[in-house]
């Protein structure tokens, strides 16, 4: 069952192409990556999605029904979570009270929130670091606070902006263990990635985007032999 | 893994300090009895004002310290809660205890009709856009003939105290009490808020009304909801003063310097946290009448020299506020490593 249709997706800044007729579908819970070079377009498509851009063209259907056009915090409040690629934490606030944010979607009692922000803390292995301010975590954790953030709104489909990224080698293992142990609880996920090998490892199919279109649609065997894909991103890259 | 979450579950939800709430519980049982010890006059007029300004300030903290909106044009509300108790009890002859409501409905009437255009403006836009509001009230009740226009309402005095009247001509210390109480009260409330799930949203506004909108909150909606809770907190202070010096004119309760005064009292003692009016009040509030009582008059402007003094020393080495001199244990709970 699709989860998320995007059909004829196009958004230009300008005179640039940011997003141009692209369209894909996600089958619920499974992992769709998304990877193409710097300024490819990718997360404008999460800003599409998501509602904080709007699109010049397309349409957008969650659970079939039309999300395109609503607002940011609409769309989240019908199950769509997702996380930055310019992290965005509460950074006066513990993380806690971070996750306690997220966690008051669902819960109105103060106490059930806490508990439930505590709960998906412990999911992302920070229970120790809840009352630290986001400011005094590190890049990894502050990842991980965003992931558990998103988490806290219990979301069907959530949108994870280059979970790895900036971070250092020793951090990365832990992310994508946590990536696939999110998957386990019956989420689906869009993960954009400039790692390839995680994102073949991690992802049910991937979407490769150049200059803002869709150039190669399928899973991470298709996707590798591509040549199209070969050519704009990947190289010679296990292509051989 | 399983205990440590079991662990951070038990834990109490606020990190409650028994020998700060004795000192709390100890200070209020003090100022209750102050007036008993023959505090005179001078003193109790003191008080008052600290009470006033603490109540005024928090309602700015509400809006500017929990949401983020910094805004200038904030004695607009106290001037609405001045004029609704004062017109009501002339014309109308409405006790002023039931006109205090009159005042905070106008107000957060007004707060909405304000907020809803003025709040999609961020940062100083929406500083000078209130800052022209607060002013453009100051002008419109010069020329609203209805409500004595330039020369204000004289309220008409009772001949003898009277509490239906909120009037009282041979003591201040009614007055005291009753500006004592809203103290308390307003204090209470905005702890209550910030520990909310309306105080955790408004602070994920403030914060970073990006990520505020991935966790389903209306950014909009909420920079209204916490206007609207600071001018109903700010309009009951103005129709208090009013009944306190019992004549109100435009340049007296819609003065700009009402709209600084509360900004530099909140930056003062710490903005956005409870404590931060309060002590910020207790400071400045002191200046200011002392200043008045050796220099005579408006002070000789020499307190709001001080205040500029004291406002960038304060930016330059204290920028969360003189709060932050409290350490950190006893606001915080105790980190783990």
């Amino acid at each position: 069952m699709n989860i998320l249709s995007v059909e004829n997706l196009s958004r230009s800044f300008g005179g640039i192409k940011a997003n141009d007729n692209i369209s894909f579908d996600v089958d619920q819970g499974s992992i769709l990556g998304i990877i193409g070079p710097n300024g490819a377009g990718k997360s404008t498509l999460f800003d599409l999605i998501t509602g904080y851009t709007k699109a010049d063209s397309g349409k957008v259907k969650f659970f079939e029904k039309k999300i395109f056009g609503l607002s940011p915090d609409k769309i989240s409040n019908l199950g769509v979570g997702r996380t930055f690629q310019k992290l965005k934490p509460f950074a006066d606030q513990t993380l806690l009270e971070n996750v306690m944010i997220g966690a008051f979607v669902n819960e109105k009692n103060i106490k059930k929130a806490r508990d439930k922000a505590l709960e998906i803390i412990d999911f992302v292995d920070l229970i120790e670091k809840r009352h630290h301010f986001a400011k005094e975590l590190s890049t990894g954790q502050r990842k991980r606070l965003e992931m558990a953030r998103a988490m806290a709104i219990e979301p069907k489909l959530l949108l994870m902006d280059e979970v790895t990224g900036g971070v250092d080698q020793k951090t990365i293992p832990g992310l994508v263990e946590l990536i696939k142990k999110l998957k386990k609880t019956g989420v689906t996920i869009i993960t954009i990635e400039h790692n390839i090998n995680i994102i073949m490892e991690i992802s049910d199919n991937v979407l490769a985007l150049d200059q803002g279109k869709s150039v190669a649609f399928g899973s991470p065997k298709e996707i590798q032999k591509n040549k199209q894909v070969i050519d704009s991103y990947l190289g010679t890259f296990d292509a051989a | 893994m399983e205990s440590k979450l079991l662990a951070a579950k038990s834990e109490p939800l606020w990190n409650t300090n028994n020998k700060v709430i004795s000192i709390i519980c100890g200070l209020v049982i003090l100022l209750f009895s102050l007036p008993l010890f023959g505090l005179n006059s001078f003193y109790l007029h003191l008080f008052i004002m600290i009470f006033m300004h603490a109540v005024m300030a928090q309602s700015w903290n509400v809006i500017a310290g929990f949401s983020g909106q910094i805004s200038l044009g904030h004695g607009a509300f106290f001037g609405i809660g001045a004029y609704a108790t004062s017109f009501f009890y002339m014309q109308y002859g409405i006790t002023p205890w039931i006109s205090i409501f009159f005042g905070m409905f106008i107000s957060a009437v007004f707060a909405v009709l304000i907020g809803i255009p003025m709040l999609r403006l961020s940062g100083h836009y929406f500083a000078i856009a209130t800052l022209l509001i607060g002013i453009s009230f100051q002008v419109v009740f010069q020329r609203w003939d209805l409500v004595g226009a330039a020369s204000g309402l004289w309220v008409t005095m009772t001949p003898e105290d009277s509490w239906l009247a909120l009037q009282f001509h041979s003591s201040k210390a009614p007055y005291y009490y009753i500006f004592l109480i809203f103290f308390i009260i307003t204090f209470f409330v905005v702890w209550l808020l910030s520990r909310s799930k309306l105080g955790y949203r408004l602070r994920a506004v403030r914060d970073d009304p990006q990520a505020a909108l991935s966790l389903c909150i209306n950014v909009s909606n909420y920079k209204i909801i916490a206007y609207v809770i600071s001018a109903m907190i700010m309009a009951p202070m103005g129709s208090l003063f009013a009944q306190y010096i019992l004549i109100i004119d435009p340049d007296r309760v819609f003065n700009i310097e009402i709209s600084i005064i509360v900004l530099l009292i909140t930056v003062l003692g710490g903005i956005g946290n409870v404590w931060g009016p309060i002590i910020g009040a207790s400071i400045l509030i002191p200046i200011s009448e002392y200043s008045r009582i050796y220099l005579g008059g408006t002070g000789g402007a020499v307190d709001l020299i001080l205040y500029g003094l004291i406002l960038m020393i304060i930016c330059i080495f204290r920028p969360n506020g003189l709060i932050s001199f409290i350490p950190k244990h006893i606001l915080e709970r105790k980190k783990q490593k």
